[in-house]
């Protein structure tokens, strides 16, 4: 079913070779963190064992050949977005750091009372509560373009929604609750002809789609390694040179400094301006190299496996009694959130981890998205390019198991 | 954990007291009340208590939640109905102690034992426990008259 060899590929995952309760691992918990390939775990583990040093500190070959590598990871990672330049990448911890750095170092120094912050209805929690955080301590407000039953963006008011008092838009390019693509493209040309910066949260994103920032044009674009197969604490702000140039330090410390003396202190160039203290190394070589294995393997061919993996399982699902989809999107990438009729989330998923079939249940960091549908929770599937179709059997089967148990 | 463990779970009264919980009302009467939430999976309810001196005369709750922790608060207010404070406390302590897996004294727990089998599924243990620890809260509270303790 693609030009993929799975099977090869799912050899590159030693995780997913084990058993749980008797049953084989089926994850499909991808939305929430990805598992990590042996061309990442070595490239970490290769990292501690040969090259362990601090960056930019000091003469001796270790430390020369850690910087040389947390560089080249550097680069893959502006390869991998498209951005023009190194100094237009940040590392940070992950796309919630990000999204506080540009709130608190962006947008709250020009944010003033009466001001107002755009986001959507369906973002996560990283992309709300920073936002909230500001408004506090500005008193801008915080606007939310509407969303439709299908779990689409309601762009009917977009237009008037961006404002001369609008100080960014913050929009997730895909939800992580419902799957949805959102038209990052089109909205960011709307809020650009109005003078508006955009943020686009692209934590569910890199792991499906190939990323063009400037393609898109958007001014920052912020992501997670862990869900695209790199280590957890690592991920990266792709920010617009001008910008990053404008903007004051988020974090003081070593490394983003030129020259400190009581009187004054300079600060680095881009990005390190950015990047405070020690950073992550490990943690970038990792994500350098689960670019490298994505690039392998062909973004738009892990896209078509997976996407083909979702058409087969809403397929399935929609012929089911008593299964309501949550979020019907038209463009959706990976995730497939359902309800089963009279049964509780928690139940679900505690009946599938019997089975071995490794589901997220709750509210996934969005509660505004719940409470739209007026639900306390869904279980959440959510695709990799290393699931197969029998795994979509495994998901069948569970629902077929609960429905058994309570019925 | 295997298939009898998620039978030992979701055993026929839990199944039909989620279903068909008892004492799933408002009580415009009660002298203790108090919210629980559990925010992680946003299981939330409330348990109205009416006390006569020290016996609880009334117990009831409402909210919404998997099918453990309404089965669980089912039945906490069938077995709390009657029963001294006295009583209730160690009610209480017995079902903490089953659903940490620690020895209980079966004869105290009754029907309560059906609640035993969420001790295979850490996971699900705060499921269960949530309106016990809202009944213990609402107790706990000094005042007479209604009360949260949000
Ligand atoms: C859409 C979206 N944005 C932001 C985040 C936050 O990512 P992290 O927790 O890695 O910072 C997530 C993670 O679930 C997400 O799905």
């Amino acid at each position: 079913m693609s030009v993929l060899d799975i099977a090869a590929i799912r050899q590159d995952f030693p995780i997913l070779d084990q058993q749980i309760n008797g049953y084989p691992l089926v994850y499909l918990d991808n939305a929430a963190s990805s598992q990590k390939p042996n061309q990442v775990i070595d490239a970490i583990s290769d990292y501690y064992r040969k090259d362990n040093a601090n960056v930019h500190r000091g003469v001796h070959r270790l430390s020369q050949r850690a910087t040389d590598a947390y560089e080249a990871a550097r680069d893959k990672v502006r390869g991998f977005v498209n951005a023009k330049s190194d100094k237009e990448i940040v590392f940070v911890r992950g796309a919630t750091e990000a999204i506080n750095l540009v709130a608190q170092s962006f947008v709250r120094p020009q944010a003033q009372v009466g001001d107002e912050i755009l986001i959507s209805h369906m973002e996560h929690h990283a992309n709300i509560v920073p936002w909230q955080m500001v408004c506090e301590q500005t008193g801008a407000t915080l606007k939310v373009i509407p969303m439709t039953q299908q779990g689409e963006l309601d762009l009917t008011t977009f237009d008037d929604l961006l404002t001369e008092k609008t100080k960014i838009l913050a929009i997730g390019q895909v939800s992580n609750a419902l799957g949805t693509i959102n038209p990052v493209k089109e909205m960011t040309a709307k809020a650009h002809a109005k003078g508006i910066p955009v943020l686009v949260d692209g934590a569910q994103a890199v792991p499906h789609l190939a990323v063009d920032v400037q393609d898109l044009d958007c001014d920052f674009y912020v992501f997670s390694g862990h869900k695209m197969f790199a280590p957890t604490g690592i991920g990266a702000m792709y920010a617009k040179q001008e910008l990053l140039e404008a903007m004051p330090p988020w974090q003081g410390g070593g490394d983003m400094i030129l020259s400190v003396s009581f009187d004054h202190t300079q600060y680095n160039e881009l990005p390190y301006k950015f990047e405070a203290g020690t950073p992550h190394i490990a943690g970038a070589i990792g994500l350098g190299a689960a670019i490298d294995y994505m690039h392998k393997l062909g973004i738009e061919n892990l896209a078509a496996h997976e996407h083909q993996l979702l058409d087969i399982a809403t397929a399935k699902l929609v012929a089911m009694d008593g299964i309501r989809i949550i979020g019907t999107a038209k463009e959706k990438a990976s995730v497939l959130s359902f309800m089963i009729e009279g049964v509780h989330p928690h139940d679900v998923g505690t009946i599938f981890d019997q089975q071995g079939v490794a589901i997220r249940t709750g509210h996934h960091c969005a509660q505004p998205v719940m409470q739209f549908f007026g639900i306390p929770a869904t279980a959440r599937a959510s695709f990799a390019f290393y699931n197969t179709v029998e795994e979509v059997d495994a998901l069948v089967a569970g629902i077929k198991k609960v429905q058994e148990l309570f019925a | 954990m295997s298939d009898a463990d998620l039978r030992d779970l979701y055993q026929q009264v839990i199944m039909d007291h989620n279903k068909k919980p008892r004492n799933f009302r408002e009580m415009d009467n009660a002298n203790h009340l108090a919210h629980g939430n559990n925010p992680l999976c946003g299981d939330a309810l409330v348990v109205f208590v009416k006390l006569n001196g020290d016996v609880i005369e009334d117990v009831s709750f409402q909210g919404s939640g998997c099918a453990i922790s309404v089965a669980s608060a089912s039945l906490m207010t069938e077995a709390l109905k009657g029963k001294t404070l006295e009583q209730a406390e160690e009610i209480y302590q017995q079902v903490h102690k089953q659903m940490t897996g620690e020895e209980a004294d079966r004869s105290a727990l009754g029907k309560l034992e059906v609640l035993s089998g969420v001790k295979e599924f850490p996971a699900r243990v705060k499921c269960a426990t949530l309106s016990w620890h809202t009944m213990h809260a609402a107790m706990d509270s000094d005042h007479d008259i209604s009360i949260s303790t949000e």
